[in-house]
């Protein structure tokens, strides 16, 4: 035997990636085999175009159970009453619940409401979704800008504004709450440096004010980023135009970022209206809803009637859930609206 | 033919046995595994380890039962274990503190029990607390964990810094409001008065007030008395004697204690209650002293609220023998004193009442708010025990405590609160099946 057929070393002890995917190669070519014959027999019963449901049925019942289902449930609870959990010993009440909620003489008036809890929690959501989801654009915005020039370490600063967006939601607001507390870091420093203490979590202004904050610093980093891909998808040459052209920065702004951003900017608006009507695990664990009811928002009136009150009305607070999810399809509907309209043109 | 029968017969009863006896083995086996029996349990202080010791022992001398010590937060007692138990699952047992309002998924032990007149000699005043409306008459449906009595916890030491005596055991509420703000003006502590932000801690305050609470079976919350108590607490918030950091960093019915700015000698007075002890004898130890005071006065009483944890078991169960076995061993008085004794907790037990229990203790302060918990026991007002009986209270705690937060924080007046507080109540009876007007 020649030397030159003898094989090296090397093609005969595979390397531990070999290995793996030779493994794997085999474990998924037995599978496939496996499988074969019980998907002959099934497709040759249900035809080809069967099969295209046959291979969607593990989502849809996935989808069924933990999806439709509860949804439906949600639907038959807001239609029944009682304290009770199980379905089949809740008396059928028909539109009640929504008319208890819905009952109010004056809507600006909570005080006129039959379920004024749920107009407190309707008022505050209103004026929070005005007041973070116009702050959060208007700063993601600034952000992106920013982040989108030429600034030194510009990696760092972008990693810096997203970090927030991956923390836990009750880690964001344990933090807070533990500079805003009476006793926090912020009434420390305020103390140290001759000022008053300051009741962040106990004044209803400022407690409103926090949650806002608190959540605009949470997910603005989300929002700076989708703005940032959109600013970066700009041509460059537009500006380079203007630029010869010796327009003015605003103008440049106002005439050719802003109509190109349009659309990410729309989106951006849409998503963080959803979100900012969902807003609840943060703002629950910094300030419990209050003082009062100050800063109670209708995912938690919804979570309070439903689960943490001792007397659980499972029924007022289904009935509530359908009228927020009402509010929420309209905002999916538009986003998904403004989506298409800005794919098409 | 017979012959080949024989031989086919012969050969299926060779291969039959060892399949037999394997069986055997597994059905011993299965007949020697013990019968296992969960329970949800809550701690204050150290009444999980002390319950863990003491089933440690059990298992010892019933090698045929397991008892598994699922240990959870408060909140998921409060939260989640009614859903459970409306949705036919849950534990075998569960401490809990919503005595009556829970009491349709409890099972009446007494067809169970070896020995159920020593629960009837024992628990006499607080087996009804668990007892549903429509159950047995006589029916044990659990026994009580730890009885529990609300008091106000005195830091003594800053009295003893501002050089302010303690008010005296008939001071009232009004004594100790004024009493408790000026010494926090002298040392400087942020919290005067603080109470449990909880619709219990405040009805003893209701009920030396002259508030009555129930009216022949139906709640009747809004009285002179109740008033009395209501406005004192919105005044209080407003003048600086309780601070709103305290009620105010949370809403709706949400708890929240002050144990922990008590720990810090941030509090002068505070509306807390007996189980608070051992933690305290822990968080505070030798940095100040502290001790339990009589319930302060109003014109009808000076009490507390009585209340406290049961072991309760559930009706789902599929081992009642196995559960009644646990309970009788718990409620065994050898059993129980040990475990008051180790947990300061005050016993239910009319024989140990009696005889007093030597808590394992060497902390003044504990000693000396123990003695004093003791006397007060027997100065509670009977509308205190009939009301924390009452099957609907929490209906009740929850109205109050959400709408006068409301009050306190200027979102409503105290008149539209009591307003609010009735329709609540209507919608809270109204979910029961129960009509109100």
């Amino acid at each position: 035997m020649s030397q030159n057929a003898r094989p090296s070393p090397d093609a005969e002890t595979p390397t531990a990636a070999q290995r793996f995917a030779r493994g794997f190669g085999l474990a998924y070519t037995g599978l496939m085999r496996a499988l074969e014959p019980p998907f002959a027999a099934i497709q040759k019963r249900v035809g080809i175009k069967g099969m295209a449901y046959v291979f969607v049925a593990p989502n849809m019942i996935i989808f069924s159970v933990f999806v439709a289902l509860p949804m439906i449930l949600n639907i038959w609870y807001a239609l029944t009453g009682s304290n009770r959990l199980m379905i089949g010993e809740r008396p059928y009440v028909g539109f009640d619940n929504f008319a208890a909620l819905l009952d109010c003489k004056d809507y600006l008036d909570v005080n006129s409401c039959k379920q004024d809890r749920f107009w407190r929690a309707v008022h505050n959501s209103v004026l929070f979704v005005a007041l973070q989801v116009t702050a959060m654009v208007a700063l993601s915005l600034v952000t992106a800008l920013i982040l989108n020039g030429k600034l030194r370490a510009r990696g760092f600063f972008r990693a810096v504004f997203f970090f927030p967006v991956l923390l836990s939601p009750v880690v964001v607001a344990l933090i807070w709450k533990w500079i805003l507390q009476r006793d926090g870091l912020l009434n420390a420093l305020l103390l140290a440096s001759g000022g008053e203490r300051i009741a962040f979590l106990h004044d209803a202004s400022w407690s409103f004010f926090w949650t806002v904050f608190v959540s605009v610093w949470a997910h603005m980093g989300f929002y700076a980023l989708i703005l940032l891909a959109g600013l970066q998808a700009i041509p460059a040459d537009l500006y380079e135009a203007a630029e010869m052209d010796g327009t003015p920065k605003w103008r440049v702004f106002w005439r050719i970022t802003v109509p190109l951003l349009l659309p990410t900017l729309l989106v951006v608006v849409i998503l963080s209206l959803i979100r900012a009507v969902q807003a609840f695990d943060e703002i629950y664990v910094l300030t419990g809803g209050g003082p009062g009811t100050a800063t109670q928002f209708i995912v938690q009136y919804i979570y309070e009637t439903a689960f943490a009150n001792q007397v659980h009305l499972l029924g007022l607070a289904a009935a509530a859930s359908l009228l927020v999810a009402v509010v929420l399809m309209v905002l999916t509907l538009l986003q998904l609206r403004i989506s298409y309209h800005g794919k098409t043109s | 033919m017979f012959k080949q029968l024989k031989s086919i017969t012969g050969g299926l009863m060779a291969l039959c046995m060892p399949v037999a006896a394997m069986m055997a083995a597994t059905n011993s086996v299965k007949a020697a595994d013990p019968t296992e029996v969960r329970i949800m349990w809550y701690s204050d202080g150290n009444e999980g380890d002390v319950m863990r010791d003491l089933l440690d022992r059990f298992e010892k001398q019933n090698p045929d039962i397991k008892v598994t010590l699922d240990r959870v937060p408060y909140k998921t007692v409060v939260e989640q274990l009614p859903a459970l138990l409306d949705s036919g699952q849950g534990p075998d047992l569960a401490r809990v503190t919503d005595l009556g309002g829970l009491s349709r998924h409890y099972l009446d032990l007494r067809p169970h029990l070896k020995n159920a007149k020593y629960f009837d000699d024992n628990f006499a005043s607080t087996l009804p607390w668990f007892r549903p409306a429509t159950g047995n008459k006589d029916g044990i449906y659990g026994v009580m964990s730890q009885l529990a009595l609300t008091l106000p916890l005195v830091n003594t030491t800053l009295f003893q810094q501002a050089g302010i005596p303690l008010p005296g055991p008939k001071a009232t509420w009004d004594d100790w409001a004024k009493a408790s703000k000026a010494v926090a003006d002298k040392v400087k502590a942020p919290y005067p008065m603080a109470f449990d932000r909880s619709g219990h801690r405040i009805s003893g305050m209701s009920i030396s007030m002259g508030g009555k609470f129930i009216d022949d079976d139906k709640p009747a919350l809004v009285d002179t008395g109740f008033k009395s108590a209501m406005k004192n607490l919105v005044d209080w918030h407003a003048n600086g004697t309780m601070s709103k950091a305290l009620w105010g960093s949370v809403g709706g019915t949400a708890y929240r204690g002050a144990t922990e700015e008590f720990a810090n000698a941030q509090v002068v007075f505070y509306m807390s209650g007996t189980w608070q002890f051992t933690q305290f004898a822990k968080t505070v130890a030798k940095n100040f002293e502290w001790q339990a005071v009589a319930n302060p006065c109003g014109p009808a009483a000076c009490t507390g609220m009585p209340g406290g944890a049961a072991l309760v078991p559930i009706k789902a169960t599929k081992n009642p023998q196995a559960v009644a076995r646990v309970v009788e061993y718990f409620a065994s008085e050898p059993v129980y004193e040990e475990y008051h004794a180790r947990t300061l907790f005050l016993p239910a037990h009319a024989g140990l009442a009696k005889k007093g229990i030597n808590y394992v203790t060497d902390d003044a302060n504990v000693k000396k708010s123990l003695a004093i918990a003791v006397e007060q026991v027997a100065q509670t007002s009977p509308i205190a025990f009939k009301f924390q009986g009452y099957e609907h209270n929490r209906i009740l705690f929850n109205a109050m405590i959400s709408r006068v937060n409301q009050a306190i924080s200027g979102e409503m007046s105290l008149d539209d609160a009591y307003t609010r507080m009735q329709a609540d109540i209507v919608e809270g009876f109204a979910a029961k099946g129960i009509k109100l007007q």
